[in-house]
């Protein structure tokens, strides 16, 4: 249902929002566009939240009627608008009557009524008199008519044969309401005791005491409680359709009692005694039905005053009665207070039993505790949740009495009764308001200067938690022959900020003598605190109550608060709440263990799983690589069913263009990548990642890495020390020898040139030893005589038994420096074996022209010799890489002694410049490639991917 | 170069690695001498100098303003300190944190240094566990040295006064001290995911700059989420919600629970980053 927007409280919401903001804003505010909150209610919502579980819509089935009630006084008759809510069964069912709070309509109730239906019960959920679709005009709880209408829809459910029926015409059934209809509840089950039981939520129990409170222990009505009857008056308003457009749907004579208090501040006897008929408290002795009350503890309309009145009317009675202080109330906007917690479901299954005798029971049987209620977190501390407590009885608190401070000050009323202090602050529904007031203490607007004075305690030494209504002795001498004032208690925290738990004051309005002191006792209002150790109270009394009707003639008042009287009980807290640690901590403790559960024991599973046994049969080969195939992310296959073998005592050189995954080779044999198949044994050991065989090898892969701020020397040790084997192992200054860096070792390596890296990189691989030696690409950077120097090196550390694996694209360096050969192309090996095989042959020779020879013509000539089997012409311009022309070049293959034939050719008038008797690597080289590839190879291009 | 000894042609047995591969020790070796390394511990040594100097400069001229802030702080060795820890904590602390446990593995990788770690051969879980370790060692360093050093120059300049409160309550020595210890600890373990994050990022890439900047730009994204109120406690997972906690330490009673909230939460996102960072390190290819 939407309401219209009350101008009032949108304007009190907006100065309080500007206030709060906008110190010293104007009133020249441009009005908000956006959608305004919703005005407050004055109902509260009975429904639950979204936390129940869902009931499937095809259970529950309702139907909807108009009920003719009592006419109105004018004899205008009545209906009113009903809905039932029938659970799914044959039943009989219990039965639930249950109507709205003030200003809503029975559309409140269709979250309980299915809820309730669900459960098994039948709900009649309708909308009071004056409300919604009924008809007739508000009487406020009149005995006469809303009372009456009661009773009349309890007619109609007993007429029902679904519902279960405790004799002719009495349903089992129970009166539900919260705010205005808990006051039906209660006064419906006064009148009529086919009611079984009541629950009745933020309710009143005289009305008149709740409009007119008086707080001190005095006759007379109270100040007026102007902010909330403004609001029953926007709640009529709000169902419009009205004659009337001041009085809305109230009655014209409740209408004009309300705006004549409203007029002058002031009681009229007839006022109050029309609200104070319209209350459950004249009825209550009345009342057979178990009673469950529970009563909001942020609740400025109806306090815990209210429910404590009607608690002590029945329980005097003898009537079983549960009371439950719950947070929430007419303050808190949009709380539900007939929560989970509250236990509705099992107050109605205990006492709506179809076994149970309706008319059993004492009270010793309560399906609630006797009393709960929630106690809040200290000040500063409201992450944390309130916490819930019971105690077996109804116990009447104990008091503790604490001294103030008890010097006398004066207090002034301003004329005309403003400004007036905001010290309870409804909430309004709007979350950055609501925010702001959280977030910053409404102490400053409480305690206006001059308005207001406060009492303190000395800091507490240890922990409170006060349950009850604190008192305390006031003493007032004022100008006037009556004094109002607002008493209100603070928690003041250690570091000074003052802290109002519940906005809730107490007022105050006694007869006094001018110029002659009066001592009353006050009552503060009721609630829960937890005041920690080292906080003080603090008593502050003001002059003014923006909730109130303030009296607007100036007035000077000495104040005097002595005697602080703190309230306990003793209660036990609820286990699962948060007296134990927090769910939070406990959830974070479990991941944690988890997590760390799941670390130790996944590597351990892991290890197990790897191992693998030596093989024995590869003990003695140093590196042997079976059918490797490694794929990158990216789909490029670098390396495709690779598999060679080095021997003891081998230089073996492996071969190939830019890209044809020798590197990527390597690396799988070290270990860096992880093949998608095949093996790498080094000396008859798998290796996987970090594999201990490791240890028995040396490597240079892809280039030198050093720490740039450690010299030369230090980078070797640091090396050495990361292997964590003995210094004496590493063999330092020989390695150091083969480096060849002089003094340049004892330099930071961010200083030295490429080729200064390169063999100080190889010299680390050589640390200790190892017996595989890996240097990929190792001439790198190094200038011809360095290369030169390096070629003995390797093949004497071969020599001595171990192996040497030198990766290149420099053919001729393979050539002279390897012993054997593997060539790689495009990711496969397409030539292993011997240098000396690939190159020697002993039918070829190899035989050079000179530059301008015709190399066809000798061919035809030598070729058509017999033993000559074949002739391959090597054209001039294929000589690559040569830095002076070479002439072309004839391959003879013959049955011939190689003498013969280079005198077949000489005598074919060649122009011979050169002979040899095998061929270059490089030839091998280009003819296996070409082979391999189908193709002439473009080996200027990088592999294409 | 000499010819090498013939190898014993029956190799040992290599199923065991025969040492010790990268100790504590020899990691330390590694990072201490790193430029890195000195001008951090030059910059937290040069902190609280370089505060005490603006102090003296700001002296006398400020213009009024809030000043109690300031006279707090130079009230005495421990507010100094405190304030001095309180400047450092919010940015510089996640940044030290982030570097000396996010950078050092992908320094390894960009001087390319890393692979021959690990053929050496160094297991990959002992090469992230030794360099963790070093890393949050150093991070603990920083907190222990920033702290100490503080106290040392807050008395030197401003004497020996017992630690007062912005609400005027004091604690003596003997309460301060364990609480100082209490809140090394404390920015030590809120440290951690942070170091962790960048940690797991380090093993993701080979630029140590983007694990660094990486982990702290977690850390300012996670600060920006913790200001919009909407997330309600969903908040509370952030990292770093609970970083500032360690202020309750210096309350007369002790506010734990948010320090015991942070503790949790803090490990949890530590020990879930570090695991994933082996999970991750475990499985790459080292192409660096």
């Amino acid at each position: 249902m939407i309401r219209p927007r009350a101008p009032l409280a949108t304007a009190a919401a907006m100065a309080l929002g500007a206030a709060l903001l906008l110190p010293g804003a104007t009133a020249a505010q441009p009005l908000p566009t956006q959608p305004l909150p919703a005005q407050p209610r004055v109902d509260q919502v009975l429904e639950q939240s979204d936390d129940q579980p869902a009931t499937a819509p095809t259970e529950v089935t309702t139907s909807e009627a108009m009920v003719r009630v009592g006419p109105e006084p004018d004899g205008q008759p009545v209906r009113i608008d009903t809905t039932t809510y029938v659970p799914a069964g044959e039943g009989p069912h219990p039965a639930v009557l249950a109507t709205h709070g003030f200003g809503g309509s029975k559309a409140d109730l269709d979250g309980l009524g299915r809820r309730l239906a669900a459960q098994g019960y039948v709900v009649l959920a309708y909308s009071a008199r004056g409300f919604g679709a009924s008809g007739g005009r508000i009487h406020l709880a009149d005995p006469d008519f809303e009372v009456a209408d009661a009773r009349v829809l309890l007619d109609e459910l007993a007429k029902r044969d679904d519902v279960l029926r405790d004799g002719r015409g009495d349903p089992r059934v129970a009166a539900v309401g919260a705010s205005y209809s808990g006051a039906l509840a209660l006064m419906t089950a006064a009148t009529d005791d086919r009611v079984d039981t009541v629950v009745a939520a933020i309710t009143w129990n005289d009305l008149a005491e709740a409009f007119f409170p008086q707080a001190a222990r005095s006759r007379g009505p109270g100040p007026f409680k102007q902010l909330w009857a403004s609001r029953f008056f926007l709640g009529s308003a709000a169902q419009g359709a009205a004659t009337d457009p001041v009085c809305g749907r109230f009655d014209r004579e409740i209408c004009e009692l309300f705006l004549d208090a409203s007029r002058t501040g002031e009681a009229s006897d007839e006022l109050l005694g029309m609200l104070a008929a319209h209350s459950p408290a004249p009825l209550l002795g009345d009342l057979r039905a178990p009673t469950y009350l529970v009563q909001g503890l942020a609740d400025s309309l109806f306090g815990t005053d209210q429910s404590d009145a009607t608690a002590a009317a029945l329980t005097e009675r003898g009537t079983p009665v549960a009371v439950r202080w719950t947070e929430g109330g007419h303050d808190a906007f949009a709380t539900s207070v007939l929560d989970e917690a509250a236990g509705l479901e099992r107050w109605l299954d205990h006492y709506l039993d179809p076994a149970r005798d309706p008319r059993s029971g004492d009270g010793s049987d309560l399906p609630v505790p006797p009393f709960s209620y929630s106690v809040p977190p200290a000040p500063g501390r409201e992450r944390d949740e309130p916490q819930d407590f019971t105690t077996p009885d109804l116990p009447l608190p104990t008091y503790d009495e604490v001294p103030l401070d008890p010097e006398p000050r004066p207090v002034l009323n301003p004329p005309g009764g403003v400004p007036a202090s905001l010290t309870t602050v409804p909430g309004t529904g709007d979350a950055l308001v609501d925010a702001v007031t959280d977030a910053v203490s409404t102490y400053p607007l409480a305690a206006l200067p001059g308005q207001s004075v406060a009492f303190d305690t000395e800091p507490l030494e240890s922990e409170r938690v006060l349950v009850g209504a604190p008192r305390v002795s006031l003493s007032v001498t004022s100008s006037a022959p009556t004094s109002t004032l607002f008493l209100s208690l603070w928690q003041v925290t250690p570091d000074d900020t003052a802290v109002l738990t519940r906005q809730l004051v107490a007022p105050v309005r006694i007869a006094t003598t001018p110029g002659e002191a009066r001592t009353v006792d006050v009552d503060l209002a009721g609630g829960t605190w937890r005041v920690p150790a080292g906080s003080r109270l603090r008593v502050l009394v003001t002059t003014t109550d923006q909730t109130y009707a303030s009296p607007r003639a100036a007035r000077a008042d000495v104040v005097t608060v002595d005697r602080l009287r703190l309230p306990s009980v003793a209660g036990t807290p609820v286990d699962g709440g948060t007296g134990g640690p927090d769910a939070e901590v406990v959830g974070l403790l479990v991941a944690l263990g988890v997590l760390l559960a799941a670390s130790v024991l996944v590597p351990l599973v892991r290890r197990r799983g790897r191992a693998t046994a030596p093989d024995p049969e590869l003990a003695d080969v140093p590196l042997v690589v079976e059918g490797l195939v490694k794929t990158y992310a990216d789909g490029h296959r670098a390396v495709d069913d690779v598999s060679w073998t080095a021997g003891r005592g081998q230089v073996v050189g492996l071969l190939g263009p830019n890209g044809a995954g020798k590197t990527t080779t390597l690396r799988m044999a070290m270990g860096l990548i992880r093949p998608d198949s095949g093996r790498v044994h080094v000396l008859g050991e798998q290796v996987h990642p970090g594999s201990p065989v490791l240890a028995r090898v040396g490597a240079l892969v892809e280039g030198p890495g050093f720490l740039p701020h450690l010299t030369g020397r230090q980078n070797l040790h640091a090396y050495w020390a990361a292997t964590g084997r003995p210094e004496e192992e590493a063999r330092f200054e020989e390695v150091l020898e083969v480096a060849a860096l002089g003094g340049a070792v004892e330099r930071p390596v961010r200083t030295y040139s490429q080729g200064m890296r390169q063999r100080l990189g190889i010299a680390q691989a050589m640390l200790g030893f190892p017996e595989v030696l890996v240097l990929d690409e190792p001439t790198n950077g190094l200038d011809p005589p360095q290369i030169a120097g390096l070629r003995p090196i390797l093949q004497r550390y071969a020599a001595a038994g171990r192996t040497v694996i030198v990766s290149s694209h420099l053919l001729a360096e393979v050539e002279m420096t390897c012993s054997h050969v593997v060539v790689m192309h495009a990711g496969r090996v397409v030539v292993t074996g011997t240098v000396a095989e690939l190159v020697d042959s002993a039918g070829t020779t190899l035989l050079t022209l000179g530059p301008g020879s015709d190399p066809d013509t000798v061919a035809d000539v030598v070729r058509r010799q017999p033993g000559v089997s074949e002739v391959e012409v090597l054209p001039e311009e294929e000589a690559e890489g040569a830095t002076e022309p070479v002439g072309p070049r004839l391959v003879v293959t013959a049955e011939l002694p190689r003498a013969e034939v280079v005198r077949l050719v000489a005598g074919s008038g060649a122009d011979l410049v050169a002979v040899s008797s095998r061929r270059q690597l490089e030839e091998v080289f280009l003819g296996v490639i070409a082979e391999a590839s189908g193709t002439d190879p473009d080996l200027r291009q990088v592999r294409a991917r | 170069m000499s010819t090498p000894t013939p190898i014993p042609t029956a190799a040992p047995a290599a199923t065991r690695l025969p040492g010790r591969p990268l100790t504590l020790s020899a990691e330390t070796g590694r990072q201490l001498r790193r430029r890195r390394t000195l001008w951090t511990f030059g910059l937290l040594l040069a902190l609280p100098l370089i505060i005490v100097g603006a102090f003296a400069l700001g002296d006398g001229d400020g213009g009024g303003g809030d000043d109690r802030f300031v006279d707090l702080a130079t009230s005495g060795a421990a507010n100094f300190a405190v304030f001095t820890t309180a400047v450092s904590a919010s940015f510089l602390l996640l940044v030290v944190a982030a570097l000396f446990v996010g950078d050092s593995l992908p320094s390894e990788a960009s001087w390319s240094t890393l692979r021959y770690l690990l053929v050496a051969p160094v297991p990959r879980s002992r090469l992230l566990a030794t360099k963790l370790v070093i890393g949050l060692v150093s991070t603990a360093l920083a907190v222990v040295v920033l702290i100490g050093w503080s106290l040392l120059v807050g008395l030197v300049f401003y004497g020996a006064d017992a630690f007062t409160g912005l609400d005027g309550s004091t604690l003596e020595w003997g309460t301060f001290a364990g609480r100082i210890a209490l809140i090394a600890a404390y920015l030590v373990v809120i440290l951690l995911p942070v170091g962790a994050i960048a940690f797991c990022l380090g093993v993701r890439t080979d630029a140590p700059l983007a694990a660094v900047g990486g982990a702290v730009l977690v850390t300012i994204v996670s600060a920006i989420l913790d200001q919009i109120e909407n997330l309600g406690s969903l908040r509370n997972a952030l990292p770093l919600h609970d970083a500032s906690a360690w202020f309750g330490l210096l309350r007369q009673d002790v506010v734990w629970d948010d320090l015991v909230d942070g503790t949790l939460w803090s490990l949890v996102y530590a020990v879930g980053f570090t695991a994933l960072g082996f999970v991750l390190f475990a499985r790459k290819d080292v192409l660096s």
